[in-house]
């Protein structure tokens, strides 16, 4: 059986069906994960005795059809702490760090009775654009695996790319869903800030983090949005806002039609490469064609979103980062003379270069004297970015454009250039800044490679992306095409 | 050459609240270490904070008890540092906008009434405990996450006595909120002290150090008496005085050189992004502030005007709100209160220093105790046999019916008391006698046998009277 052109809602029937067992469909995945891995490297760890004893119990109780999760495998992304799983942020100082307790999201699909099948590759603590900062190994993409699969949940787009799992989670910082979704042709969203409970995820940057679903189709992204959003008692920054079942909507391939578009002129500027643009520029038409009207728009101040985003993501990450002292869990450095000693080894020996490079900014800009002209400048900026995306969605329904200048970049081309990584995530991160939700879906390919495309919607509004999402995908194929890796079942 | 001492004052208060301040872990002395911990008191990767609405509401308590502003849109901040005791490496505290500023309360040092301003209260965590044992050190987290309220004085402490009595006014409004316990001894109450000198004139503060082991209000009022006189020995030797942290040496009285300060610490303070902006509304400050308790100076106003107490009685009575809650209740039953607050000070406060136990943990009750006292006032029973009243009633027991079981009913009607007196009379001729030589010590020669033949519950008033009708005849 080869499960990789299969969605949630087949995959679900086959289970009520009795066409396939939980515990078959888990060991189906489990061994084509470790049969396609070595190819692409996208898994940390998996979780094999668990998860077919998890897929047993949900055999023997059954599934019925208003369990439409229940014994479909996920892997999550190696930031999420599991209990009982090992849980590593892809950071060596976290190497053997077992969890005792479960991220909400994680609990929330383990409620739905989804089959947790491993742990993917991520830049240590989701810092890279690239998956080339993990700790452990590169990931490669699932078209080409001679190019990065993009970062920071490049383990998880992998692994939903190459048809591993059929369903991953990963968290967005400042584009760490969006651009790997797009390096690898699947569909991923980073949803509202406060639509997902941070519970349970490492913390990166307070402020910008946010958990969500990796998939090959709109609408799985969907059903999975529904099942991990909503407020949560432990997370007091996660919304109140009623979750709407996201999928259940999704059945007007014409819900587009009258809908305003703004294409903002600045995220087909200089640095864009022409396979994207084209990709993008084709994708407008394709919404003209149904019915919407696109229009040039202007983010004026989206050039000052990498600066910004670099001294608030840093600032906090190199609070965030403090605890990993040595102390309580976690790695430890030998031969201390003095607790000063068990910091200094344990945090210089535990993190590797672009976590330090981030500390070290972060620790600067919040540092006496420096504080007013970085950290509270880069408060300001954040406001008038968040002001200017406002304005252009006061009058349009939501903003389109690429999710990343170019197509995915050949492992290790830009690894030794921290800047150029960084600009990467120029059309990604003044979404993240701005606290809006951002779906990243295949429009098209250039030089064999996959290009993303970028939906930007009001808070809350990830119904309207959706939608949209959803209309461009039946009236065009690219989700449809699927890269191959031998050793697939 | 004349100095004049400015001290500062930096008072944290730890709450009674039931959970911790960013934690559902219980607040709770005495447990194994660690066993009041969850995952959010370890700092482990990915915990949250959720902030614990009592301890805001205390922190608006403690704001309008001392006269502050309360800040109505504030917001949490981290404070960054390393240390084994602190597992996240920051503490969330509150730095921009605390939750009170701009208070003052009042304090009078030998009957000279002074303001002393209260720059500002904020509302934080406390950290956990490091102990050290031969090459072991351990960290028990029980404590961190306890919620904490810091206090600062602004510089208008002149003294080490205003030091002390502003520490007393500080810690009796905060003890009538109910928001505290406010004890040293236990830590509930935990102080940091500065003080400069300068030569009066001088419009520049002098250089402060920073005085550390003030275990007790006279500990900190005999470390800053030494510490104002060193410095001004410094000053008029010519030197000058460092920035420093110095020890009190509870022993000699005399504080000691720890470290000298080197620059400021960097704490790189930032708001707390995990916790959203706390909006206070008037309606919960209005809410809260009509549920204050009376604060003491009202109360002892109150004792001194209109139940005719003396000043010194009014204080000690409202050193706690306790002892002043159980004296109103005994006087609203109608007991004397110049009794009642004697019996506080005297009797109560006794068997509490004996038994090292606060009022609210005995079987005392103002019902128990006013009914003592009743009884006094009627005649019913004579003050000596109180004693043994009051020893009954701290077991719980109700005066009037012990009274009554033990046959301590007062003997007062002279025509029981008249025969037993005549019976005395006729077996003494001799203090008669004397009596009529002139002998005054005879009376109480006779009233001593008068009082053994009722074995003490004659009413010594009502015995002197008919005795010396008896003798005068």
């Amino acid at each position: 059986m080869n499960y990789f052109k299969q969605d949630l809602a087949s995959l679900h029937a086959d289970l009520v069906a009795k066409k396939i067992s939980a515990k078959e469909l888990t060991q189906a995945t489990l061994d084509n994960i470790k049969a396609t891995d070595p190819k692409i490297d996208a898994f940390l760890t998996l979780n094999e005795d668990a998860a077919l004893k998890q897929a047993d119990a949900i055999d023997a109780q059954g599934i019925a059809a208003d369990q439409p999760l229940a014994g479909i495998p996920v892997a999550l992304k190696d930031n999420l702490v599991t209990k009982g799983l090992k849980t590593t942020a892809a950071s060596k100082i976290l190497e053997n760090f077992t969890p005792v307790y479960d991220a909400t999201a994680v609990s929330k699909l383990a409620n739905a009775q989804m089959v947790t099948v491993g742990k993917t590759n991520l830049d240590e603590f989701a810092m890279g654009g690239s998956t080339e900062n993990s700790a452990f190994k590169t990931t490669k993409n699932a078209w080409d695996q001679t190019k990065v699969p993009g970062g920071s949940s490049g383990g998880s787009a992998a692994a939903v790319a190459s048809g591993q799992v059929p369903v991953a989670l990963g968290s967005d910082t400042g584009g760490s869903i969006r651009q790997p979704a797009a390096f690898n042709g699947i569909v991923g969203i980073k949803p509202t800030y406060g639509r997902v409970s941070r519970w349970g995820l490492i913390a990166f940057g307070s402020s910008l983090d946010q958990i969500g679903p990796m998939t090959r189709s709109v609408k799985d992204n969907a059903t999975i949005l529904s099942a991990i959003a909503g407020h949560d008692e432990h997370d007091l920054t996660s919304s109140t806002q009623a979750v709407p079942d996201f999928a259940a909507d999704l059945n007007d391939t014409t819900s587009v039609k009258g809908l305003r578009i703004g294409l903002p002129k600045e995220f087909l500027a200089e640095g864009v490469d022409d396979g994207v643009k084209t990709a993008i520029l084709a994708a407008a038409d394709t919404y003209r064609k149904l019915g919407a009207t696109v229009d040039e728009v202007s983010l004026p101040h989206n050039k000052y979103g990498v600066a910004a985003y670099y001294i608030i993501g840093s600032s906090e990450a190199s609070s965030n980062l403090q605890r990993f002292d040595g102390i309580r869990y976690g790695y430890r450095a030998q031969d201390v003379k003095n607790l000063e000693d068990v910091y200094v080894k344990s945090r210089s020996e535990g993190f590797g270069e672009e976590v330090k490079r981030r500390i070290m900014l972060g620790t600067f800009s919040l540092s006496a004297g420096f504080y007013d002209a970085y950290f509270i400048k880069a408060a300001k900026v954040r406001t008038v970015i968040i002001n200017d995306f406002k304005a252009v969605l006061k009058d349009h329904d939501f903003i389109m454009g690429p999710v990343a200048p170019t197509t995915a970049f050949g492992i290790g081309d830009e690894i030794k250039d921290p800047i150029t990584m960084y600009m990467n995530d120029v059309l990604t991160i003044p979404v993240n800044l701005a606290g809006l939700p951002g779906l990243s879906l295949p429009a098209g390919f250039s030089n064999n490679l996959p290009v993303g495309m970028q939906l930007i919607g009001r808070p809350f509004d990830e119904s309207t992306l959706y939608k949209a999402g959803y209309a461009f995908e039946q009236n065009t194929d690219f989700h449809l095409q699927v890269p191959t890796l031998g050793g697939q079942n | 050459m004349n100095f004049e001492t400015t001290i500062g004052l930096e008072v944290h208060i730890e709450l009674k609240t039931h959970s911790k301040i960013f934690s559902p872990s219980p607040v709770a002395y005495g447990a194994d270490p660690n066993a009041n911990t969850n995952v959010i008191d370890w700092g482990y990767p990915g915990v949250l904070p959720t902030t614990n609405k009592a301890v805001v509401a205390d922190g608006i308590i403690a704001a309008l008890a001392l006269h502050a502003t309360v800040e109505k849109h504030t917001h949490f901040d981290r404070k960054n540092y390393f240390y084994p005791d602190n597992p996240k490496a920051y503490q969330i505290t509150q730095s921009d906008k605390p939750i009170g500023h701009d208070g003052w309360v009042e304090i009078d040092v030998d009957g000279v009434k002074k303001k002393i301003g209260i720059a500002e209260m904020h509302v934080e965590e406390d950290a956990g405990k490091n102990t050290h044992e031969r090459d072991y050190s351990y960290v028990d987290l029980n404590r961190q996450g306890t919620p904490l309220i810091e206090i600062v004085s602004k510089p208008d402490i002149a003294s080490p006595a205003e030091a002390y009595a502003y520490l007393e006014a500080l810690r009796q409004r905060i003890q009538f909120t109910g928001i505290s316990d406010v004890k040293m001894e236990e830590g509930s109450m935990r102080v940091d002290v500065n003080i400069s000198v300068r030569p009066v004139g001088q419009e520049k503060f002098g250089t402060k150090t920073e005085l550390k082991n003030l275990n007790s209000f006279n500990y900190v009022q005999r470390g800053l008496e030494y510490e104002e006189q060193r410095q001004q020995q410094v000053l008029m030797s010519g030197g000058a005085v460092q920035q420093e942290t110095r020890r009190f040496d509870e022993k000699t009285g005399e504080t000691i050189l720890m470290r000298v300060k080197a620059g400021a610490d960097d704490y790189r303070y930032f708001p707390e992004p995990d916790l959203p902006a706390l909006n206070i509304s008037d309606d919960w400050i209005k809410e809260l502030g009509d549920a204050m308790p009376e604060m003491p100076t009202k109360r002892r106003e109150r004792y001194v005007n209109d139940l005719g107490l003396t000043d010194y009685d009014a204080m000690v009575i409202t050193q706690t709100k306790e002892m002043s809650d159980f004296f109103d209740a005994t006087v609203a039953l109608k007991a004397d209160a110049k009794m009642a607050a004697n019996y506080l000070q005297g009797d109560v406060n006794a068997y509490l220093n004996e038994k090292q136990v606060d009022l609210q943990a005995t079987k005392l009750t103002p019902a128990n105790l006013a009914g003592m006292i009743n009884l006094i006032s009627d005649g019913t029973i004579s003050s000596k046999m109180a004693k043994k009243v009051f020893k009954a009633i701290t077991d719980g027991e109700e005066p009037k019916a012990y009274v009554e079981a033990h046959g301590l009913v007062q003997l007062s009607d002279p025509a029981k008391l008249q025969p037993i007196i005549d019976d005395v009379l006729s077996a003494n001729p001799q203090s008669i006698e004397d009596f009529n030589n002139g002998k005054k010590r005879a009376v109480g020669f006779l009233v001593g046998q008068i009082m053994k033949q009722t074995h003490g519950q004659a009413n010594p008033q009502v015995v002197n009277k008919l005795l010396m009708a008896a003798l005068q005849q």
